[in-house]
């Protein structure tokens, strides 16, 4: 599946830029040294062997996590020296799409969608909210579901929920955390474009975790190339996968195999 | 000596794992008085798990209270019918009841209903990311899901403290009226002569106390369950086994203290 990416990225503007990170668990590095631009409008899709950091890199960008050393700007913002509220006042603008979706299992779909919007917006009235959810259910194909619970919903649905909800708040960032993981090559396909329809109509610029090739190749305008805990390679996906690195070779070579 | 140098490692890393937990629970508590007084304060949610705290164990209270002063009325009669003092029989279970089973059988039930459930909620919300979801979304997770909860069992606990010490009294009047006729309003008026209000207002306290025990355990246990599903089990099994150990101790120490200060 080929989808064409006709988007506008302005190659000026960095909303997010990372210098020199470096983060550990006890004695276990993970990222040693990673240096990584994301301008505004494009999807770079991080690919790499799991368990060597990529979570761990937008959790960072996201704040969950401190790095160890190094500078993470998000919206010329750097990350880990904000206060609480200023933080919240950043997250507003990054929706983060879990692996697990992470949907609130004790509440419907309409609830799901409305409980970062209430909370964070006061005053609004029952309409607007409704309004909202309903448009961005439209946006990811759901309108449908919106009474079932998540218990009720396929693997395929509960991502597309899961990124209903950060699109309620209208983010300038999205950061997805392997999107097509679990998924059937069908319903793959259908997240894949919806990723590139959220980059198109809502004017996001993402990062997106991922170690499917074909939902690097479909979706990043830019591949980056994580290994040992940094990156061997940022381009486009050809330049990346000509690339004469052992590794990368390696990467590729299995996956294809597979 | 390899042996040896592995145990003193093994001893001083479970020294420190000690030591680390009980600043993170302090950190956890002390978080709970500076949260509680900041907006915004999420009262519908309050609200809520007050209503799921008091319907979660209100059957439970109910019966156990009720046998509880059946039991006791029936077993402390013949000691008293020894010495001809049947008629004191209200103001001993009164005192027995009001001031130490009330509050602490509807504290132990609390904490084995409330305190796992509180602690395999928030220990599935951890381990599936929900906690984090709430966090990128902006929504303060302690504040939502703990402050709440905590809130929710301080207000709860003692309502339902009193509720059983009713229904204690009620099932020992029965059990008197079996045996002897007298109306529910003497036994009732002869249970509370012997109940000051430094008892009662001691037992409130101690309810309280014991309410914002289980609900800063329960949450706490959750909001820090680890290694997935097994995780979240364990969280609701330590909820409870600790929330009933904390009050037991607090049990020990609020009956001293009422004492010294009944003495000044």
């Amino acid at each position: 599946m080929e989808v064409e990416k006709q988007h506008i990225i302005n190659q000026d503007e960095s909303v997010i830029s990372i210098k020199g990170l470096y983060k550990s668990f006890n004695d276990l590095e993970v990222l040693k040294g990673v240096d990584f631009n994301l301008f505004k409008g494009e999807n770079v899709a991080v690919l790499g062997k799991s368990g060597i950091g990529k979570s761990v890199l937008i959790k960072i960008i996201a704040g969950l996590l401190n790095p160890d050393r190094g500078e993470v700007f998000v919206l010329n913002k750097q990350v880990d020296k904000l206060d609480r509220k200023e933080l919240d006042e950043l997250r507003l603008q990054i929706g983060f799409s879990f692996q697990n979706s992470a949907l609130y299992d004790s509440m419907n779909v309409y609830h799901n969608l409305s409980f970062p919007l209430t909370m964070n917006v006061r005053n609004l009235s029952k309409k607007a909210v409704d309004k909202a959810v309903e448009e961005v259910l439209e946006a990811v194909g759901l309108k449908e579901k919106i009474k079932q619970m998540p218990s009720e919903l396929s693997g395929g649905q509960r991502k597309r929920i899961g990124i209903a909800r950060t699109l309620i708040l209208k983010p300038r960032i999205m950061l997805y955390d392997e999107p097509t993981s679990g998924l059937d090559p069908i319903t793959s396909a259908e997240i894949i474009e919806l990723i590139n329809e959220v980059q198109q109509k809502y004017n996001t610029s993402s990062v997106i975790i991922t170690h499917d090739l074909t939902c690097a190749k479909n979706t990043g305008n830019r591949i980056a190339m994580m290994s040992d805990g940094r990156f061997l390679k940022i381009g486009n996906f050809e330049e990346v996968f000509n690339s004469e690195d052992e590794q990368i070779k390696g990467f590729f070579n299995y996956n294809f195999i597979q | 000596m390899p042996g040896y140098s592995v145990k003193k490692y093994v001893f001083s890393k479970g020294l420190d794992e000690y030591f680390t937990g009980v600043q993170k629970a302090y950190g956890f508590t002390a978080l709970f008085f500076k949260e509680v007084f900041k907006r915004p304060f999420h009262l519908r949610e309050v609200i809520n798990q007050c209503f799921e705290v008091g319907i979660r164990s209100l059957a439970l209270i109910s019966l156990t209270g009720f046998i509880v002063g059946i039991v006791f009325t029936k077993q402390s009669r013949p000691s008293l019918e020894e010495f001809g003092a049947t008629s004191w029989l209200p103001s001993l279970i009164g005192i027995a009841i009001i001031k130490a089973l009330g509050p602490l059988i509807t504290a132990l039930i609390c904490a084995g209903k409330v305190g796992s459930s509180i602690g395999a909620e928030l220990g599935s919300m951890k381990v599936t990311e929900q906690i984090e979801a709430m966090e990128v979304s902006a929504i303060n997770p302690y504040k939502y899901l703990v402050v709440t909860r905590v809130v929710a069992t301080t207000i709860t606990v003692p309502l339902l403290a009193l509720y059983c010490s009713f229904v204690g009294l009620y099932g020992s009047y029965l059990n008197v009226h079996s045996e002897e006729t007298s109306s529910i309003f003497s036994f009732y008026q002869n249970a509370f002569s012997t109940i000051t209000f430094t008892d009662l207002f001691t037992s409130v306290t101690k309810s309280v106390i014991y309410g914002f025990t289980i609900g800063i355990v329960g949450t706490y246990k959750g909001f820090h369950a680890t290694q997935g599903t097994r995780g979240v089990g364990k969280a609701a099994n330590q909820a409870v086994v600790l929330a009933m150990f904390l009050i037991f101790i607090e049990e020990v120490i609020i009956v001293q203290v009422a004492n010294w200060i009944r003495y000044f």
